[in-house]
């Protein structure tokens, strides 16, 4: 697949004119909109049997890149070619009808993507058989669990006969163990020659599947190629870095790495269960986030960091040790924790962390992990602000 | 992807590369467009009276119902269908036509708004969109024939040759539904206005067609426009000539001349042609603007 100097742009009005009264009552009235480049340029080649990740942030313009490339949406200039069939969707479950049985959504979503209906039931029992969902067949889609009908949608969609998969934010799915058939589903299609084009947020998948990666930011390609350099790029532009100008450039090999990272209450210590388990905080207590870091290489005066994030990905709080004292001299193969402390104000609502490490000026990352760990604010206020602050309150009558 | 290069399906890796251009009314894969058609047509069919106690029994009362009532009105309060013969099965008939007409076009306005999960997460031909609304009526018609078959034949109908004729203005009134139902799903994507102004279409082209009456009530000069203005007319008025009674009049005699003929056809055939066009046009872009 080759995409050669791709644009696209959308026209935002900034007055909605829909109707046709409006047109009628203000037919001079100029068309005011703004225009927004969601793809400025862009360029890359893909070949054959190769694993490529697109990540960026939030409306850097990674899902029109996908739907251009789909064909869903059309380019306003460039070209785009492909050898090969391109698979006709960019997400699991496209067409799944709650009222119909998993039978019927099956077979319907089959024929959509492409396969013949004598197709579809000849494969039918292999993709129910996939999605583990065999007792609930006969079963309302309705009734079905989210992460059930996402492992039908993924079931259904490796059956697709196409060269070039476009997938869009699905690594993701399942449980643990379903997640671990998926990614063995992306492995024997890689081994089959297929092509493999998605977007994530998951650095970690990036890490471990692609052969390539491309980071988008505002509609530009800030940079292909190797996907751990990619996703410590990534990390950087969530955090400002490159926005800044700085002379950024991710090692190749980390001169840091984080081990570990978690939060609990204030002396509970390190939680059972891991980093995947979310993690219990009373709000109004104090309460200790920590982070393990192994360095590879002698560091002078490291920032560390734990980014909090709230379940819409606004960052509520920097855990920052830079705001608070020099760090010190670490030399290769130290092995330490980091721990701040804090009263935990944070609203009621699920948090990630995100551990990093920086050098000593916070522009170049270390390494960083992006949400590591998962806890959840229980008990206290809740105001629907992100942060309960402790509050008194006086009322003065003149 | 009608109008690139190369339109050759590339199975083998080592094809000739072909260049996506983005989505279009048509092209691509004829096979999967068709049977793409044919299972949103189906699965909209089945889903229609899904959950409802009689299921595809609506399908027949809906218009049985309406037919009972306006038979009693029309017939009792103002003694309308007595001088046309088969009054109930011409009734019952026109109901059914024009509620294809009806459905295809009515639910055209809105068919790509209720499909915009599709539009959004897939590639495929635009078109089959508003094709399967009109097929997914076109089944609808199919079973409330039956019934209007049987209740023809109780009622004395006797079968005749011209009867072949009734699929040629089936035809031609499903042109006509598939190309209002094409332009009005477009225009809605820009004017959210079509579908009160299409609302109101709907309820005059009802009166405004032989439905209730038969056009010999009318006279000579306004049946010589209403069939020019109105394809839907002239379908109703050949219906009733080659289908229940041979001895009223055909639509060329009541239009005033056979050659005449040709200003509803030129009508029905340009609103598809225009239809077409105009969601050629949009297209590429309704995924967008939606």
């Amino acid at each position: 697949m080759s995409v050669r100097g791709v644009s696209k742009s959308f026209r935002l009005p900034h007055e909605q004119y829909s109707t046709l009264k409006q047109r009628v009552l203000h037919p001079r009235r100029t068309h005011r909109f703004s225009e927004l480049r969601a793809l400025d340029d862009v360029s890359l080649e893909i070949g054959q049997g190769e694993f490529f990740g697109i990540v960026g942030r939030n409306g850097s313009g990674k899902s029109t890149l996908l739907k251009c490339l789909a064909g869903i949406y059309s380019t306003d200039s460039g070209r785009i070619e492909v050898r090969g069939r391109l698979s006709p969707f960019i997400e699991l479950g496209v067409g799944f009808h709650p009222e119909l049985s998993a039978r019927d959504n099956v077979v319907i979503n089959a024929i959509m993507l492409g396969l013949t209906r004598k197709q579809a039931l000849e494969r039918f029992d292999e993709i129910i058989a996939f999605a583990e969902l065999e007792e609930f067949v006969d079963l309302k889609l309705k009734n079905y669990s989210s992460g059930m009908s996402v492992r039908l949608g993924f079931a259904v969609a490796i059956q697709v006969d196409a060269d070039v998969l476009l997938v869009d934010e699905v690594l993701a799915v399942g449980d643990a163990s379903f997640q671990q058939k998926c990614f063995d589903q992306f492995d024997r299609l890689k081994a089959e020659g297929r092509t493999i084009i998605f977007v994530t947020h998951a650095m970690d998948s990036v890490r471990r599947f692609c052969d390539r990666a491309m980071l988008l930011e505002r509609g530009d390609v800030v940079d292909i190629g190797d996907p751990d350099a990619i996703a410590s790029k990534y990390a950087e532009v969530n955090f400002g870095t490159v926005a800044g100008g700085g002379p950024s450039g991710a090692p190749d090999v980390p001169r840091a790495r984080v081990r570990d990272v978690w939060c609990a209450a204030d002396g509970a210590g390190r939680p059972e269960g891991g980093a995947t388990a979310a993690v219990d905080v009373a709000q109004g207590e104090r309460a200790a986030a920590a982070m393990e870091v192994e360095f590879v290489d002698p560091v002078d005066d490291p920032v560390f960091t734990i980014t909090f994030r709230n379940d819409v990905r606004h960052t509520i709080y920097v855990a920052r040790s830079d705001r608070i004292s020099a760090s010190g001299k670490f030399a290769a193969g130290d092995r330490v924790t980091v721990r701040f402390d804090f009263p935990n104000w944070l609203a009621q609502s699920v948090y990630t962390l995100t551990p990093g490490v920086l050098s000593s000026d916070g522009r170049i990352v270390l390494d960083m992990r992006e949400d590591a760990a998962t806890i959840r604010v229980t008990g206290g206020l809740a105001t629907g602000g992100v942060a309960e602050l402790p509050t008194e309150m006086e009322i003065e009558r003149p | 992807m009608s109008a690139t290069a190369t339109t050759a399906p590339a199975p083998a890796p080592a094809a000739a590369p072909s260049h996506t251009r983005g989505p279009s009314a048509l092209g691509g894969d004829l096979r999967r467009s068709l049977s793409l058609t044919w299972i949103l047509a189906v699965t909209d069919f089945k889903l229609r009276y899904f959950g409802s106690v009689l299921g595809y029994l609506w399908t027949l009362m809906r218009p049985l119902m309406l037919f009972a009532v306006l038979y009693f009105v029309f017939t009792q309060v103002f003694a309308l269908g007595e001088d046309v013969r088969y009054y109930a099965v011409y009734l019952l008939t026109s109901i059914v036509l024009y509620g294809y007409f009806q459905e295809t076009t009515g639910g055209g306005v809105q068919c790509l708004m209720a499909r915009e999960n599709l539009l959004r997460k897939m590639h495929f031909p635009r078109i089959a969109i508003p094709v399967s609304v009109s097929l997914s009526a076109l089944f609808n018609l199919g079973l409330n024939l039956i019934a209007v078959a049987v209740f023809a034949v109780a009622a004395g109908v006797t079968p005749h040759w011209s009867w072949l004729e009734f699929p040629l203005l089936v035809l031609a009134l499903a042109i006509l539904s598939i190309g209002f139902a094409m332009l009005l799903s477009v225009l809605y994507v820009r004017f959210r206005d079509i579908e009160p102004i299409w609302d109101v279409v709907l309820r005059i082209a009802f009166y405004a067609s032989p439905v209730l009456y038969v056009i010999g009530m009318l006279p000579q000069t306004i049946q010589r426009e209403m069939l020019a203005i109105n394809p839907l007319a002239t379908i109703l008025t050949q219906m009733r000539h080659a289908v229940l009674d041979p001895s009223a009049p055909s639509a060329a005699t009541a239009i005033g001349g056979t050659w005449r003929l040709l200003i509803p056809a030129t009508l029905t055939v340009g609103v598809f042609v225009l239809g077409l066009w105009l969601f050629k046009r949009e297209a590429p872009r309704i995924a967008e603007n939606l």
